[in-house]
């Protein structure tokens, strides 16, 4: 493995520590359900067995005599909310789906009453004493089921606009040397945050308080206000830390206005810790997608056609899709290129984010078709991504900001030694193990969004950088305190932090990989609103040009890069010239391109992110290139991966201690959703099965011996101020990929269908 | 979880009295009002689940002073059902004597679970399948006789595909119960009526028209000890499943040998992760024996260890798997250095 701290490269900043290392690894950080409460009462959810159909009768006595129950909430006695649009229509909600509307069930695990009791254990004990009858009506619960429905996604969501093609790619398939049809398959899976989805809401007055895990505290508020029909001002989230999110919290629940009207009906602040299991059903899910691939090149490899037929699962009312075409066609030079991408409604909770939505299924489809076609043309795989490695993507014609891809493979190929590989199928082995060697491309889009923060330094150099940010883990507390130490030149101890909560400036969803990005721009911004004012102070017959703007360093350690000659600032200096003894600044900044109404959105909890594909004359990713080496039992058909080698660039890198764990974690979630993570689903009643830790499998420790991440160099000047491209979602694209095609090297079997388990294995 | 009575047990009469004073005629064991707590590994969890809802809970670990021997003297040895599964793991003399049982334990659950969890409690664990563990379902004959079984044409994976009835398909997951009836061990029950030992072969019951009677235990009795006559330095537990650690079997097989000369005198081979019990392969072991070991050999004695085996939607692979399980471990226990 390498170093936990890799040694920072050219435009890479300092591998410091985290910011929260020491009360995450002393148990100190507080996440939403360890937030105290004054006499709270406790929530546990009821929710439903069946997938589809009504609520006949609740026979609830048996539950009201648990002593200790509070109240039972129902569908009969629910509270009137408010709906929501789907965030994907300018709402806040990852689902239309309101439970405790109606007797009508929409899908499995439906939440159909809330128990509320003094107790944890009296709520769940009444929970499970609570009797339902329905009347039960046939779901469908996936592909090939009776009474789905299918339709192109476009038009359907007002995120997924256009099917890119480009030139003729049935003339070119057909006339095209060298072709591929392959169909791949991928499964549900579920994001399974160490964190469970936690909701307590407390009242003072008119105003709510609402701990709860999430990935956008300013969508959550002002969601949840409207769901209520009260103020957004009167509405705060607080969570500093987030136990996980992988996209799981990016959008509203319907737990949380729930909660927060029957805290408000009981005059007590309420807690709800759902079970493992309801985490199932209460949120959203990577959807199960299938595609049609079609390649055509010419012997020597050049792309000539491709296309990219895609289909994926949502719920009846929702029109979900992430559309990873719009990645798929532009990562390689080809002149002629179709996409579809449909939409096939069943009884379904809905679907949403989860790490790398559109890339992880659409880039296993392309990436395995890639590498069957470097067999069909007896070639290195490597070679042939070289051949159509493009500087411009073929749709649009636009330009990549920058693109380090074949670097990556190089560099990656190195290390992992690729070299040694002999091309064969089933050529390599050892004992009772078939070795196989395979790669693939990753790659992730640019975005960030509109930002506020506000800074405050004193005449001591103690720095106070607010933003309404997010900690799920990704080093978001770290990242924010080296920018602003970095740029207002004070020592990292002096900076504190404070996000995770929607007093504070506004900041876009964690999601997308635009946090480092947005965050970081807006706080150097505001870190040179600082400066200015000092400078201004302390030299007021300099001009403040922008090259000294750039450059010039106050306090202690000159700034990024001070050049030679210029003085530091004197901090103390300056402030007795302001007269004052703190600074402080508030600031906004967005992107370049960003919409008209991007600052309006940011202030009311809605998302404007620009980037990847969508930018106006660039287009900006991040790109990798994965290794793995893949074992599989000649007698029982295990599959192990002892190596993950992954090589990235994504522009700055803030931090290489804490890229290269969201690379390793992004490189074994990979290997994790390659061989082992899916949700089962009963397809007699569209229910899921294995929903819980000890049968949806991740990976142990004993799984993933050996993971190496290389952080290649780049700079990119036209994403963003702070030249970050994002990695949170780069790693863990590649892999579903480089380990079916490892698979295919190791055994001769093509495997199109995730995840590969041993009976998939025929040697 | 349901409100329950808590009692610890300082001695065995003790235990047995609170067991059986609780006990109601015709109610099989799994129903019973007062269920014993060692490690508390599977029994807390299917509290939590509202799966097991016993009444009051007789926590015998105060037992453990006299119940966790861990004795492999001579040629014979003596576990208590106390010991810690750790512990026996990790046992010298039982790994030199005795693989196929440290093995059985060391390739189970997490060393968190293994460091609580009890011998008695292990062979006593209950079956993982998703129906049974999630009372949301309502067909599962196991819990509810007569109510039909959702697995038999759900999602069934894990299933068994040997010792199944139209009833019950469930898995017994255990692996150290393999090991046990290999090695024709005995177990050791303390009752009413004092200490009674019997094969452990005839511990547990295959579904049948009544999956939930799982052990010929009846209400009041606890388990105090195992023991296996003679030494099995020649014993392999090799177990296949889809991550490297902490999960349960998908296809293992507990094997030992007695080899000499080149010739199999002695054969022992029982199955986990395939069967509804504790699944002995006699019809293999007899193919075994007085042959002299190749691979052709090992194959039919897989063969023949599933000729009765029957899959369904999901799980059909486990048969072929099974035999490639069974054909490995023989041919490693052949070739195992003693
Ligand atoms: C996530 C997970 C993974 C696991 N993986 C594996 C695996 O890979 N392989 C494997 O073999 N096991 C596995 N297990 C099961 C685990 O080994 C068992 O839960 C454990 O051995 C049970 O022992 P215990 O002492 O905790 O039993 P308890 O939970 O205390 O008891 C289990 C049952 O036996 C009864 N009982 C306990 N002691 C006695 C006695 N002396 N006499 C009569 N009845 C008794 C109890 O009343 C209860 O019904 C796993 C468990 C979990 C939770
Ligand atoms: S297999 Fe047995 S335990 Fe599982 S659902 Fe069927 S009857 Fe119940």
């Amino acid at each position: 493995m390498t170093a936990a701290a890799p040694e920072p490269k050219i435009n890479m900043g300092q591998p410091v520590p985290r910011y929260d290392a020491v009360v995450k690894v002393t148990g100190r950080a507080t996440y939403a359900s360890d937030m105290p409460l004054a006499d709270p009462a406790y929530a546990f959810l009821v929710t439903s067995a069946i997938a589809k159909g009504r609520i006949d009768r609740f026979d609830l006595d048996d539950a009201r005599r648990v002593r200790g129950v509070i109240d039972i909430v129902t569908h009969e006695n629910g509270p009137k909310l408010k709906e929501s649009k789907l965030f994907s229509n300018g709402g806040y909600a990852g689902t239309t789906i309101q439970p405790l509307k109606s007797a009508d069930i929409a899908h499995d695990g439906q939440i159909i009453a809330v128990v509320i009791a003094e107790s944890y254990e009296a709520a769940r004990e009444a929970a499970n004493r609570v009797k339902v009858s329905y009347t039960a009506a046939a779901p469908s619960a996936t592909f090939d089921s009776p009474g789905t429905t299918i339709a192109a996604a476009k038009g359907q969501n007002a995120q997924f606009k256009e099917d890119p093609k480009v030139g003729n790619f049935a003339k070119a398939f057909e006339e095209a040397e060298v072709k591929l049809t392959a169909s791949y398959d991928t499964p549900t899976q579920h994001h399974n945050p160490m964190e469970l989805f936690s909701t307590s809401c407390a009242w003072m007055g008119d105003e709510l308080v609402i701990y709860e895990p999430s990935q956008f505290v300013y969508g959550l508020k002002y969601g949840v206000a409207e769901q209520l029909g009260i103020d957004a001002d009167k509405v705060r989230v607080v969570n500093p830390y987030v136990g996980g999110g992988f996209g799981s919290r990016g959008s509203m629940t319907p737990r949380t206005a729930i909660i927060a009207s029957i805290a408000k009906r009981l005059s007590r602040p309420i807690k709800l810790v759902p079970t493992r299991d309801q985490g199932f059903t209460i949120t959203t899910y990577r959807a199960e997608t299938r595609h049609e691939i079609k390649l055509g090149a010419s012997r020597d490899g050049k792309l000539l056609a491709l296309k990219h037929e895609g289909a994926e699962i949502s719920s009846r009312p929702d029109a979900y899709c992430v559309g990873g075409t719009k990645t798929t066609t532009r990562l390689y030079a080809c002149p002629n290129v179709d996409s579809l991408v449909s939409i096939v409604r069943a009884d379904r909770n809905t679907p949403g984010f989860m790490r790398s939505p559109p890339e992880v299924p659409y880039l296993f489809a392309l990436e395995s078709a890639m590498d069957e076609l470097a067999v069909k043309l007896n070639m290195d795989p490597v070679e042939l991504r070289r051949i159509n490695d493009t500087t411009v993507e073929p749709i649009g014609g636009k330009p990549y900001t920058s693109r380090s891809l074949m670097a990556c493979f190089d560099e990656a190929a190195k290390a992992f030694g690729w070299a040694q590989r002999s091309p064969q199928p089933k050529s390599m082995s050892d004992g009772d193990w078939l070795i196989g060697y395979g790669c693939a491309a990753t790659c992730y889009p640019t975005q960030m969004g509109p930002a506020a923060a506000r800074v405050r330094l004193q005449r001591d150099g103690r720095t106070r950088v607010e933003i309404a940010g997010h900690e799920i883990g990704t080093g978001a507390y770290t990242v924010v305190a080296q920018t602003a130490a970095e740029r207002l030149g004070v020592p990292l101890e002096k900076v504190a932090v404070f996000i995770g909560d929607s007093d504070l400036p506004p900041a876009p969803v964690a999601g997308g990989s635009n946090s480092t990005a947005s965050t970081c721009s807006v706080v150097m911004m505001v870190c040179d609103q600082i400066r200015q004012r000092l400078f201004k102070a302390a030299m007021p017959s300099q001009s403040l040009t922008d090259k000294a703007k750039e450059t010039v360093g106050i306090g202690q350690t000159p700034a990024t890069q001070a050049a030679k000659g210029d003085r530091p600032l004197d901090l103390e200096k300056a402030f007795d010239a302001l007269g004052v003894g703190v600074v402080e600044e508030y600031g906004e900044w967005k992107p370049e391109g960003a919409p008209l109404d991007s600052f309006r959105a940011m202030h009311s909890g809605q998302v404007r992110l620009v980037g990847g594909h969508a930018m106006k004359d660039q287009i900006a990713y991040a790109f990798g290139a994965e290794f793995v080496e893949v074992r599989v039992n000649r007698f029982t058909h295990e599959i192990r991966c002892p190596r993950l080698v992954g090589a990235f660039a994504a522009g700055r890198i803030m931090n290489p201690r804490t890229a290269r764990s969201q690379l390793m974690g992004g490189l074994i979630w990979g290997m994790s959703s390659a061989l082992l993570e899916a949700t089962d689903i009963d397809e007699r009643n569209a229910r899921y099965v294995n929903d819980n830790f000890a049968d949806y499998l991740v990976p142990v420790n004993a799984d993933v011996p050996g993971v190496e991440v290389i952080l290649l160099s780049e700079q990119d000047d036209h994403i963003n101020p702070a030249g970050v491209k994002g990695l949170g979602e780069l790693a863990n694209v590649g892999t579903n990929a480089a380990i079916c095609n490892a698979i295919y090297h190791a055994t001769g079997q093509r495997i199109r269908k995730l995840p590969v388990r041993l009976e998939n294995i025929e040697v | 979880m349901r409100p329950f009575s808590y009692q610890r047990a300082t001695d065995p009469d003790m235990a047995v009295q609170a067991l059986s004073a609780a006990a109601a005629a015709n109610n099989p064991l799994t129903q019973a009002a007062a269920q014993p707590l060692a490690g508390g590994t599977t029994l807390i969890d299917l509290m939590k689940l509202d799966v097991m809802r016993p009444a009051a809970i007789v926590d015998i670990n105060p037992l453990a002073h006299g119940w966790s021997v861990i004795e492999p003297n001579g040629d014979n040895l003596r576990l208590g059902a106390l010991a810690k599964m750790s512990d026996v793991a990790a046992h010298d003399g039982i790994q030199r004597n005795y693989p196929v049982i440290a093995n059985s334990l060391k390739l189970a659950a997490s060393a968190q679970l293994r460091n609580m969890a009890t011998l008695g409690g292990n062979v006593m664990q209950r079956t993982r399948c998703s129906y049974f563990r999630d009372v949301s379902y309502e067909n599962c004959n196991k819990r509810h006789p007569g109510s039909g079984c959702a697995a038999m044409d759900g999602v069934n994976r894990m299933h068994a595909v040997l010792g199944i009835s139209d009833q019950c398909i469930a898995t017994y997951p255990g692996d150290f119960a393999q090991a046990l009836i290999a090695l024709d061990a005995t177990v050791e029950i303390t009752g009413k009526a004092g200490t009674r030992s019997m094969p452990f072969a005839q511990l547990h019951k295959a579904p049948g028209s009544t999956p939930d009677i799982e052990t010929t235990l009846q209400p009041g009795e606890l388990i105090s000890a195992f023991a296996v006559s003679g030494r099995w330095p020649r014993s392999v537990y090799l177990k296949a499943r889809d991550r490297q650690s902490y999960e349960f079997a998908l296809s293992s097989a507990a094997v030992a040998l007695d080899v000499q000369d080149g010739t199999i005198k002695d054969a022992r081979v029982a199955l986990g992760g395939v069967a509804t019990v504790p699944w002995r392969a006699r019809e293999a072991e007899a193919l075994l024996k007085g042959q002299k070991f190749d691979e052709a050999l090992a194959q039919r004695a897989a063969d023949a260890a599933f000729a009765d085996a029957r899959g369904r939607r999901h799980n059909s692979f486990k048969i072929a798997l099974g035999k490639r399980v069974v054909a490995r471990a023989l041919q490693q226990a052949v070739t195992m250095e003693i």
